[in-house]
């Protein structure tokens, strides 16, 4: 196995050509790749080695602007995101209206991983209710698969990744068997506060779960449980588990983690699949579309070689689509061809519909409570340890909105860094001077900060189409997306917003103002979280979904979907989990339709 | 509080989710078109190994006069105390220079802020005091920012000078704060690599009425 070239690309003869690099291409290719098939992964960025590329302890000072947000960094310098941003140099996308709030802004890493490199490490289980949730409420779709479906896949990619968390038993906030979960991490003072006072408002919280190695994988135990029957695969994991240390309680997961503590594909998926022989990997290669011949049978993909410019083709039995819900989207509505004119897997006209983020707002205070602590350590895993899991599933009916959302928050003497004030300034007076100094020793940790991540339901008019004009500097045409947060979100957004007012002045702290009751104010732009999903939707019949439920298209059975693009609805859960379990069953089932000769 | 509050508080916290505002950075407003990268930015793809100091990546452009002005600045927001130095003194005018010079939206619309502001000053302290702003008296010096502290109403002929002054107080906080002297003066005592973490103290977690007695 290797990294490879165009030309070694085009000699090779392979099983499979995933597309993308990762949480779904990583999960499908690994899965893959163990059990014998060959495969080619074809990414659109650079090599990315995190062992050698991640400032693990810089302070901030050694970065330009004190490492604060840029259009070339959005997160910050040295946020792990390499060529990505809501907006990538020379690769546009556009928005069909003029107006804010009916726009999508698009995230995208151009980068060995892709976005795994800088994740937050949610790794949340989508409930039962939320593979269902049309039958609960009447709006948007019921997957074809239930959550029984799923289980086993969240179980294995849990042991393979490394998450920790615990079982609290609460509604639709699936538990892991024994074995699945490393321990939580202690909760930080803030954490502990915001905990005691939610309580008095009927709000849980518990272990948040993060895909960060909290202790060693056990390496004698998982391996058998995550490939039985094949030894080789077993031994390849357990050796690679070794070399993977547990968290050192220090720096952002944002950064990405040198020592391979935190799930990254690059750190977790990439390395066992390589070990296999199995898998190469073409990097700075930017797949344009799907060939098929004129049997409708996919023979493989074209590319455009980013180095030369020039356009190239691989071929392989089977294309997996793994490179993020709307570039999926992208690939699939550019591979026209006399058979399908309207692009690949599109009979049902579905390619595109029914793009999801996640609706997200934020709200903030200052606790009294948690001012001049004595100093004391809070980095912790490098993120959130506690989260509240989403509680009134009994109140749906007066809510005014279908669906819930989760509540992460941040508090405690993080590094500090960027243009954050650390005063109050209270009396709108700019303090200085030796007051502002003891000021700022004392607010520093006070603050809490709140972000409601809740579920937005598919609706007509948020899509994204291929650009009649637009072309990116390769030629390829790109998405125009259309988006519209229905009533439902706004609702929610604005009951998010009181929760957190409440909480706030539950912990002791006062709101300057309460917030705006018009979610509309609040509500973070489509894309803002990051989590977009939807656009090949699967379902039980080829005329309302662009997949089945193995996510394989309707129209070209050896073409299957790795990411996000086949979630029929979007819980208020962090998508990367369920897209790995997804993943993994349908790398199952590329290898099962190969054994039987019908791919 | 407004979104973008909210968004600072959260990056105060540092342990918070991770969030970014494109709006807030200046990105695509209408997702027309994407804004073309910077013409002398650090690039989507800089090495992060690397430190890096202000210059590094594009020229500084304060004049000598501006940047004396800034340090004497800098120097009234943190002065030298007992345990801690200057601003000035761990490099913040430098900072405050690359800041001002970058190309990033954000800095360009402080530049402006920054720039005029620093004119205002040492005009001021002309006025006020016979000599530039570096060269006036300790007192005069803080007189001088006395009187800009308060929120100056709007159209006041303090408006100005007033937000210039906020601005240059929150980058000299911030250029102070994250610099290993002021993140020790400030409290924070992470970035050591550790075999387990504690959680808080357990006489912190009683003083404050709390518990983490819960299993997990």
């Amino acid at each position: 196995m290797a990294f490879v070239t165009p030309s070694s690309a085009a000699e090779k003869n392979y099983d499979v050509i995933v597309v993308g690099s990762g949480a779904g291409g990583g999960q499908a290719a690994y899965t893959l790749t163990m059990d014998g098939a060959r495969v080619l992964m074809i990414e659109a960025g650079r090599n990315y080695d995190p062992r050698t590329e991640t400032p693990m302890f810089q302070t901030t000072d050694m970065a330009p602007l004190r490492a604060s947000g840029t259009p070339d960094k959005p997160f910050g310098f040295f946020d792990a995101t390499i060529d990505g941003g809501w907006s990538v140099p020379g690769e546009p996308y556009t928005n069909a209206s003029t107006d804010k709030s009916r726009q999508f802004f698009w995230w995208r890493a151009r980068m060995l991983g892709g976005r795994t490199n800088h994740w937050a490490r949610h790794a949340l289980r989508n409930g039962p209710y939320d593979f269902k949730p049309r039958s609960r409420d009447g709006l948007g779709f019921d997957w074809p698969i239930s959550y029984d479906d799923v289980e086993p896949y969240y179980d294995k990619v849990e042991m393979l990744i490394g998450v920790y968390g615990m079982n609290n038993g609460l509604e639709n906030t699936p538990d892991s068997p024994e074995g699945c979960l490393l321990p939580p991490p202690k909760a930080r003072i803030g954490e502990l506060l915001a905990r005691q006072r939610g309580r008095t408002l009927g709000i849980p919280v518990i272990p948040i779960r993060r895909a960060v190695l909290t202790r060693p994988l056990d390496h004698s135990t998982i391996p058998a449980k995550l490939h039985p029957g094949n030894a080789r695969a077993q031994r390849i994991i357990a050796e690679d588990m070794q070399n993977r240390a547990a968290c050192f309680w220090a720096t952002s997961c944002g950064r990405g983690c040198s020592i391979r503590a935190n799930y990254q594909s690059t750190t977790v998926h990439l390395p066992p699949a390589m070990a296999t022989g199995n898998l190469d990997i073409l990097v700075n290669a930017m797949v344009r579309s799907i060939k098929v011949n004129a049997a409708g049978k996919a023979t493989g993909v074209v590319y455009v070689d980013k180095a030369s410019g020039a356009e190239n083709h691989a071929s392989a039995r089977a294309v997996v689509l793994g490179a993020s819900a709307c570039e999926t989207v992208r690939v699939l509505l550019n591979s026209k061809s006399g058979l399908f004119p309207n692009g690949l897997g599109n009979s049902s006209g579905l390619v595109g519909q029914y793009i999801m983020d996640t609706v997200g707002a934020n709200w903030g205070g200052q606790i009294p409570l948690l001012e001049n602590l004595p100093p004391h350590n809070e980095d912790g895993a490098g993120g959130l340890h506690v989260y509240a899991p989403w509680w009134l599933y009994k109140d749906a009916a007066k809510l005014g909105f279908a669906r819930g959302y989760h509540v992460e928050f941040g508090s405690g003497k993080g590094m500090p860094g960027g243009y954050a004030p650390f005063t109050p300034d209270s009396d709108g007076r700019t303090s200085f001077g030796v007051p502002m100094k003891e000021e700022a020793r004392r607010y520093y940790g006070s603050h809490i900060g709140f972000s409601g991540r809740g579920e937005m339901i598919p609706n007509k008019d948020s899509f994204c189409e291929l650009d009649p004009k637009v072309v990116d500097k390769w030629g390829i045409p790109v998405l125009r997306f259309t988006w519209k947060w229905s009533e439902h979100e706004i609702r929610q957004v604005a009951h998010m917003q009181r929760t957190f007012a409440d909480w706030i002045e539950a912990m002791g702290g006062t709101n300057k103002t309460r917030p705006d009751p018009d979610g509309r104010k609040a509500i973070a732009g489509g894309g803002f979280v990051i989590h977009e999903v939807g656009g090949a939707i699967m379902g039980a019949d080829a005329a309302t979904s662009v997949t089945n439920s193995w996510a394989q298209t309707w129209d070209v059975k050896n073409v299957f979907v790795a990411d996000g693009a086949v979630f029929a609805s979007n819980a208020d859960k962090n998508p990367t989990l369920t897209i790995m379990a997804l993943a993994w069953r349908t790398a199952d089932r590329v290898l099962d339709e190969m054994r039987r000769g019908n791919i | 509080m407004d979104r973008r509050l909210a968004i600072k508080w959260m990056l105060a916290a540092g342990a918070g989710a991770m969030l970014a505002d494109p709006f807030a950075l200046g990105a695509p407003g209408d997702g027309q078109a994407p804004v073309p990268p910077p013409a002398r930015g650090y690039g989507t793809d800089p090495d992060l190994m690397k430190p890096y100091k202000p210059g590094d990546y594009w020229p500084l452009t304060l004049s000598e006069g501006e940047r004396r002005t800034a340090a004497a600045l800098c120097d009234v927001i943190v002065p030298a105390e007992a345990q801690a130095p200057s601003a000035s003194s761990v490099g913040v005018p430098d900072f405050i220079d690359e800041w001002v010079s970058a190309p990033y939206p954000n800095c360009v619309k402080d530049r402006t802020t920054i720039l005029d502001g620093l004119a205002w000053i040492e005009a001021e302290s002309g006025k006020r005091f016979g000599k530039g702003f570096a060269d006036a008296a300790a007192a005069e010096r803080v007189s001088l920012c006395e009187a800009v502290a308060p929120e100056a109403p709007e159209g006041s002929a303090l408006e100005a000078p007033s937000k210039f002054f906020r601005r240059f107080r929150n980058l000299t906080t911030a250029g102070y704060f994250t610099t290993p002297v002021g993140m020790r003066d400030l409290g924070y005592i992470g970035n050591v690599p550790m075999a387990t973490f504690d959680g808080p103290p357990a006489d912190l977690v009683a003083k404050l009425g709390l518990t983490d007695e819960v299993k997990w």
